[in-house]
């Protein structure tokens, strides 16, 4: 809602525009209908198409009387995902466990790094040219070293984790900080704010909406790195996540395992996502235009 | 010259500003600000007269002379209005408002009345919890003149305040910014690029030349406090205007 500063008269135009006339707008009832499908669509449209697939693969698996451990049907699956329950969550777990972790770190050394490069011009121009390198190598083509030199298995996942996640955070991080209004710069100059009050009062705010569009990113690509470092490792034993699960159950052809704990991955990625977009609007929805209703 | 009786504020001392490339910005500016003036810096866009605020503001230093403070000025005795209203987004209101006594280290419990009674002349008393979003563009405009007024300045700077505003609420904010000044009697030095609305509000008018920028003409507007929609209609407005347009096509000929 917008507060104005006149009053509008109540004989003008956009007021008598309501129901008291009666009279009826067929563009803007068009319009208003349309909205409303695809308010309803958002959530329709996703949910058929889900059924259709699902109602597909098993129809093709049936039909053609395709074996389990070529494609199971999504029945056998979400049978196994509930009988396997024990081991696919005690490895999600710890695949969940590096994910954070390695979240958590990127947050701390993206951040980190965000505020030296703009305490320092110098720090910047030296060191970004670095960051890029490591976030355009593969993490793949990069991890079977890291677990040479890492003896630690726990370290070099964590360590494959955070050169995934830790980029987008830096780079939106330091965009955010260096995107701050120039007025507002000068006003702080004005009333004399020291380099730290600038930073608090001033920067940090500034590069919120940057730094969480980041975290998003971030989330995910931690996922990710975790499963692709547990790939490289490739050991099992207690203490193997999920990316070890799979490798596992595709030695023993139990293929519906597999696709149990793909489910679980791609849920776990979904879950994050959701968690950190709503971080993002309890953070942003009271003053940031990204997260402002639409109004009418 | 005037005749002023109120102490001197500062002086600008043939200040100059050169930038890069050998623009010359603003050559051999003198002006003397007292106590209680309402002064506009007038003329054309690229005349110089944001440097000279800025250079007054101390956000920019002079290439050349000087600006002379005849009184003690440190943190909090300049306040600022700006084209835009130049509010964190982040914060509602009263927090803007809080921001120049944030910076000095106070706490906004103890300078919570000051702030509401800086919202209080601008007459947004009610909105103190809302956020910037919230508001209209004048609305935002009366929050940052509150921000400025908050630590009660020594001199407050406008950069064309009200220019990108619509008319009837820049009339308005016209008129209320002169009932403020009634009501707290503060110094205001006032950019912009209007005659008219320059002649309504200051009692002095530095008409300003482009290439290289400089004041060309000084004119009094001898017209008594308070002024309201009588003085935006009578004659004797109607020829200090002609006089400081006829003052500033000199201006633009130069």
């Amino acid at each position: 809602m917008v507060h104005t500063d006149i009053q509008l008269d109540s004989s003008n135009h956009e007021t008598s525009m309501g129901s008291t006339t009666g009279v009826v707008d067929r563009n803007e009832l068009q319009k208003k209908r349309k909205e409303r499908a695809e308010k309803i669509g958002k959530w329709v449209m996703p949910f058929i198409v889900f059924v259709i697939t699902i109602w597909l693969w098993d129809y093709i698996v049936s039909s053609n009387e395709i074996p389990h451990y070529i494609l199971p049907g999504p029945g056998l699956v979400v049978d196994t995902l509930i009988q396997d329950l024990g081991i696919l969550f005690s490895a999600l777990k710890v695949t969940l466990q590096i994910t954070l972790l390695a979240l958590a770190v990127a947050v701390i050394g993206g951040v980190g790094l965000a505020i030296l490069f703009t305490q320092s011009k110098f720090v910047e121009i030296s060191f970004f040219p670095y960051a890029v390198i490591l976030q355009v190598t593969p993490i793949i083509s990069i991890a079977p070293l890291i677990f040479i030199y890492v003896d630690n298995r726990m370290v070099g996942l964590l360590l494959c984790a955070w050169i995934v996640a830790f980029f987008p955070v830096l780079s939106n991080t330091t965009l955010g900080l260096n995107s701050v209004d120039h007025n507002l710069k000068d006003l702080f100059k004005i009333y004399e704010a020291n380099r730290w009050q600038k930073l608090l009062h001033l920067q940090l705010p500034s590069a919120l909406p940057y730094f969480l569009g980041g975290l998003r990113i971030a989330g995910g690509l931690a996922l990710i790195g975790a499963v692709v470092a547990e790939y490289v490792a490739g050991t099992g034993g207690i203490g193997s996540g999920l990316a070890y699960t799979i490798l596992e159950a595709g030695y023993r052809l139990n293929i519906p395992r597999m696709f149990a704990a793909l489910l679980l991955i791609a849920g776990t990625g979904v879950l994050i996502f959701v968690l950190l977009s709503f971080l993002s609007h309890l953070l942003l929805h009271k003053w940031h235009e990204s997260a402002l209703e639409k109004e009418t | 010259m005037s005749e002023n009786k109120s102490p001197l504020l500062l002086e600008l001392k043939k200040v100059g500003k050169t930038f890069a490339e050998d623009i010359v910005a603003l050559k051999d500016m003198d002006l003397r600000i007292h106590s209680g003036d309402f002064i506009s810096l007038l003329g054309p866009s690229g005349c110089g007269k944001s440097t000279a605020l800025r250079i007054i503001a101390g956000l920019t230093t002079p290439t050349l002379g000087q600006v002379d403070w005849k009184v003690n000025h440190g943190s909090g005795s300049i306040g600022v209005v700006f084209q835009e209203a130049t509010l964190m987004p982040w914060a509602t209101v009263e927090k803007n408002v809080w921001l120049p006594f944030r910076l000095q280290n106070k706490s906004f419990q103890e300078t919570k009345d000051e702030i509401e009674h800086s919202l209080e002349l601008v007459g947004l008393k009610e909105f103190i919890k809302s956020y910037p979003r919230e508001l209209s563009g004048g609305m935002k405009m009366r929050v940052s003149i509150a921000r400025a007024l908050v630590t009660d300045p020594k001199v407050i700077l406008m950069d064309e305040p009200f220019a990108a505003l619509d008319e009837i609420t820049r009339f308005k904010l016209n008129n209320d910014l002169l009932a403020l000044r009634e009501t707290i009697g503060c110094t205001i030095i006032f950019v912009t690029h209007s005659v008219f609305e320059s002649v309504f509000l200051s009692d002095r008018i530095a008409v300003m030349a482009a290439r290289p920028g400089r004041v060309i003409q000084e004119l009094i507007v001898d017209e008594p406090y308070p002024r309201g929609e009588t003085f935006r209609t009578s004659a004797s407005y109607g020829i200090i205007c002609r006089k400081t347009s006829d003052a500033l096509k000199l201006s633009m000929e130069n």
